[in-house]
């Protein structure tokens, strides 16, 4: 086990550099210029941008900026955004916890629409309850998360005028109407995502109870005259469990790299429009830092999952 | 016009025979800005018209102003504003010396005048201002706000390693020295009638910035806790997304400001913003609404709020390459050194003008959003509408190139001495962008002119990046179209994208504002003509002659002058100016009851 630890984490490190050299390539090579903005304005006048892109160093040739950033990174310096002259780490801290909660709270809801609809589907397969469920399921990931998201906010802030369309990161109540305020402005954003993630993994559950239902030892325990309710939970749900553990693993990096067009949509501050901005701005330092460590979180959580499913399943070994 | 006739006119708004506004709009069918049209009246001694009312009558009470910019400012020093909108954010907390109303005179904010001949403030030789400020202005901390300031910005913005956005606006500025606490002078290099150009800076403290200028500006945490005048203190700032700004109760105007907190957010798209403050009455206020007219006409129909469009001098044109995109001279494309062959032919650019359809642009695509001028500076009022209406002729273009030798082919397309007249036509992709295109390819089709349209991501399009060749710096095509943006208070700015000297290409690393590589001997006199020329009236003629031989050779092609559009709610009364940035006059803000 821990000679396993090992290799993997050491088999981790050149797909990092791998990782970092190649992004650090694209986006090079992508065309596009941070300081547009200033291009186009004729009060600054070009020797200004000529001064800037000469300070941050963007004249310098690829290579010798790419070790420039892998040098300051691996001292833990993160470098400062192009456009905000900021600290990257500062903007990235400044977005996770929005993000966190509004990611992580769609997850929950999905998790939580999942479940209990995937293990009744597979419990009575092709079952009115089983029918409706899969057409809602695949209605769910047929539709993209923009329309759902303007769908909403159509019919709940227009029509209705029900609930607020913008996001604020910032509310000044305090107590219950911080509470009531704040969940008021997470409704939409974490039904979209929770609705598009929920229908996916219902469609996991089901299929995953399925392959187990059928298995010999089911048989045995219905044939041993035990209530259905205790073979479902006990018997099939542990066992089918397994491949979706896994899959729930691998879409947490997720909760760290935020929604990019949900937040857009709904302006949620967190950390993929901040992503979406820098990408559009050229904002290279930026880009740079949240793709990876979205990387190093997929790499760590790849790991976690391979982990988790030895202990979840006793009969695979490492070595 | 001459000289003679101005003065006349001059005099006339200084008797009270015509009315100011009236002049205004004259002078700007000729191609003159408002800003500097009401100069030339302030230089005339003709006092400023009184602002428009303010109704408070005490200072707060307002509840929250709810501000959403679809980009959020990232910074919010304004001597390192990126883009406009970082000068929003800026405005909240700082102030200049004077700003821009929305009839674009000069008004003074942290001074106590507007220098002028008449008080002193201007030498007679222009080589250097002097301003009086406001006594009793305090900065957020408390400590009060002088002269060393004002001095402070100046070496603190033109220290090159600072890398201060507002450079330009210092330009031609020798020295600014403390005469003593409330008084400041400005030293010119050579006599200029540009004084005013360093008016608007936002001004930061001195006490907080002197340990932090040159390589270490990026250091300071004034950066992002901004201490200002204004009348909002700083109160939060997450970049990108958020600013947030509680009244300031020692504000140095009475009864200002009128709401007792602000909040900015930003993010998002142009429509949605809109939705948000016509729609749904989220929020009061939404920014820079670069939204189709129809889409914004359908969400008043709500009435929870309007939009207002902001006369302003950004002018969306067609620029003509003059120089050879095809022709390699000495390893560039569109040499300045180059003649364009087909479009070196004068009658060339005059069907090219004749046959772009100003009218229906206007009508089906922009909507309030743009307004039709044949002038290259402009800002045309519908009190003085100039000839745009018989400027479009599929005809007299038909009837020009007939005379000028270029014959139809089988095709329907025109050729002389076997040049075919098809000419490449680029722009940035923006869907208002490409209906114009279209629109002018069909009118172009019906004179023999083909017409093949190209499409660069706006990214790619406005990038300094010398190493792409689909930059509009580089135009390595026949047209381009897109917007002269920003607020020139002085039409100079402009002007200089037709001197020779500034033709863009390979010696000056693509950096020159003359990318259309217009080259002309008498341009180049009136304008060198102009920068040393000290009386305004004299001033104006030069400026109105260089619009003109600019019209009149067909250099350009102007389009629509773009207004800047916001989304106000119902109740608030808002003195927004086009010539500024909108936060400006953001003490001077209210809700009707």
């Amino acid at each position: 086990m821990g000679h396993y630890l090992v290799r993997r984490l050491l088999i981790a490190l050149p797909s990092l550099v791998g990782i970092s050299v190649v992004l650090f390539t694209v986006l090079a090579l992508a065309p596009g210029d941070p300081f547009a903005d200033m291009v186009q304005n004729p009060n600054v006048p070009p020797e200004v941008v000529m001064n800037l892109r000469a300070k941050f160093g963007l004249d310098d040739p690829v290579w010798q900026r790419y070790f420039r950033w892998a040098w300051a990174m691996l001292n833990g310096n993160w470098g400062f955004s192009f456009i905000s002259r900021i600290d990257v780490d500062k903007l990235i801290l400044g977005r996770l916890p929005v993000t966190l909660v509004v990611i992580g709270a769609s997850q929950v809801l999905a998790l939580l629409i999942a479940l209990p609809v995937g293990v009744i589907s597979a419990a009575r397969p092709y079952s009115w309850f089983d029918r409706i469920a899969s057409t809602f399921a695949l209605i769910g990931f047929s539709l993209p998360t923009f329309f759902t998201g303007l769908l909403l906010i159509l019919l709940f802030s227009i029509k209705l005028d029900w609930l607020p369309f913008v996001f604020r990161a910032d509310i000044s109540a305090t107590g219950w109407e911080w509470w009531r305020q704040n969940i008021l402005q997470a409704i939409m954003p974490v039904t979209v995502l929770g609705l598009l993630q929920g229908a996916s993994w219902t469609r996991y559950v089901r299929s995953a109870m399925l392959d187990v239902i059928r298995l010999d030892y089911v048989t045995t325990a219905r044939s041993k005259g035990l209530r259905e309710y205790a073979i479902i939970m006990k018997h099939v749900v542990r066992n089918a469990l397994i491949p979706v553990v896994t899959l729930v693993a691998l879409t947490m990096p997720q909760v760290f790299g935020g929604a990019i067009v949900t937040e857009q949509i709904f302006r949620v501050p967190g950390i993929g429009s901040l992503l979406i901005d820098a990408i559009l701005r050229n904002d290279t330092p930026v880009v740079m830092a949240v793709t990876f460590v979205l990387s190093c979180l997929v790499i760590l959580f790849n790991l976690l999952a391979d982990l988790l499913y030895g202990w979840l399943d006793p009969r695979i070994t490492y070595r | 016009m001459q000289e003679e006739v101005l003065r006349k006119l001059v005099d006339d708004v200084r008797a009270g025979r015509t009315d100011r506004r009236a002049f205004v709009a004259r002078l700007a069918g000729l191609g003159i800005s408002a800003p500097f049209a009401s100069l030339l009246l302030a230089s005339a001694g003709v006092a400023q018209a009184q602002p428009a009312g303010y109704k408070p009558t005490r200072r707060g009470g307002g509840g929250a102003l709810k501000l959403l910019f679809w980009q959020g400012p990232t910074l919010l020093n304004p001597h390192f504003g990126i883009g406009a909108k970082d000068q929003e954010g800026a405005a909240l907390f700082y102030q200049s010396l004077a700003r821009y109303d929305p009839d674009g005179n000069l008004v003074p904010v942290l001074a106590a005048e507007i220098p002028s001949r008449a008080n002193g403030g201007i030498a007679a030789d222009g080589r250097s201002t002097v301003w009086k400020l406001k006594k009793g202005v305090r900065w957020h901390d408390g400590r009060p706000f002088t002269a060393d300031d004002v001095a402070f910005n100046f070496a603190y913005a033109t220290d090159p390693t600072t890398a201060a956005t507002t450079l330009a606006q210092y330009e031609g500025i020798a020295a600014a020295t403390r005469i003593d606490a409330d008084t400041v002078r400005f030293e010119f290099q050579k006599p200029t009638p540009l004084w005013h150009r360093s008016a608007t800076v936002a001004l930061v403290p001195k006490h907080l910035f002197e340990a932090f200028g040159g390589a270490r500006s990026r250091d300071a945490p004034a950066n992002l806790r901004p201490v200002g005048t204004g009348p909002y203190r700083f109160v939060e700032f997450k970049p990108g997304d958020l600013v947030r700004g509680e009244i300031n109760r020692d504000y140095h105007a009475p009864n200002r400001p009128h709401f007792d907190s602000v909040e900015l957010k930003g993010g998002g798209d142009a429509t949605s913003a809109a939705r948000a403050v016509l729609q749904t009455g989220e929020y009061d206020f939404a920014w820079n609404l670069q939204v189709e007219d129809e889409v914004l006409t359908r969400m008043e129909a709500s009435r929870k709020g309007r939009v207002v469009a902001c006369p302003s001098g950004d002018v969306e044109v067609i620029q003509i390459n003059h120089a050879d995109p095809q022709l390699e001279v000495d390893g560039e494309r569109s040499s300045p050194k180059s003649r364009h062959p087909i479009l070196s032919d004068g009658a060339v650019r005059e069907a090219l003008t004749l046959l772009l359809d100003r009218n229906s642009i206007q009508r089906f695509v922009y909507g309030r959003a743009g307004v039709a001028t044949p002038n290259f500076l402009n800002n045309p009022t519908r009190l003085n509408s100039p000839n745009v209406k018989d400027e479009f002729s599929i005809e007299r273009a038909n009837a020009v190139l007939d005379g000028a030798g270029w014959k139809r082919g089988g095709d329907g397309v025109r050729a002389k001495d076997g040049k075919k007249l098809k000419l490449l036509f680029q722009t940035s992709i923006n869907s208002v962008r490409q209906k114009v295109q279209n629109i002018y390819k069909q009118a172009c089709a019906k004179a023999g002119i083909e017409l093949e349209l190209k499409g660069v991501t706006a990214a790619v399009f406005f990038s300094s990046d010398i190493a792409n060749p689909d930059t509009y710096g580089k135009f390595l095509a026949d047209l381009q179209m897109y917007a002269v943006a920003g607020r020139p208070p002085d039409p100079s700015v402009f002007m200089q994208w037709f001197v020779s000297w500034q033709a863009t290409g390979k010696a000056n690393k693509w950096q020159g504002v003359n990318r259309g590589r217009w080259r002309n001997d008498e341009y180049d006199r009136l304008f060198r003509t102009s920068e040393a020329e000290l009386d305004p009236v004299k001033r104006t003629v030069l400026l109105i002659a260089m619009n003109d031989l600019i019209c009149r050779e067909h250099a350009v092609i102007p389009v629509v002058y773009r207004p800047s559009m916001y989304g106000l709610a119902r109740q608030l009364v808002a003195p927004l100016s086009g010539w500024d940035t909108a936060l400006s006059s953001v003490a001077e803000w209210y809700a009707e009851a």
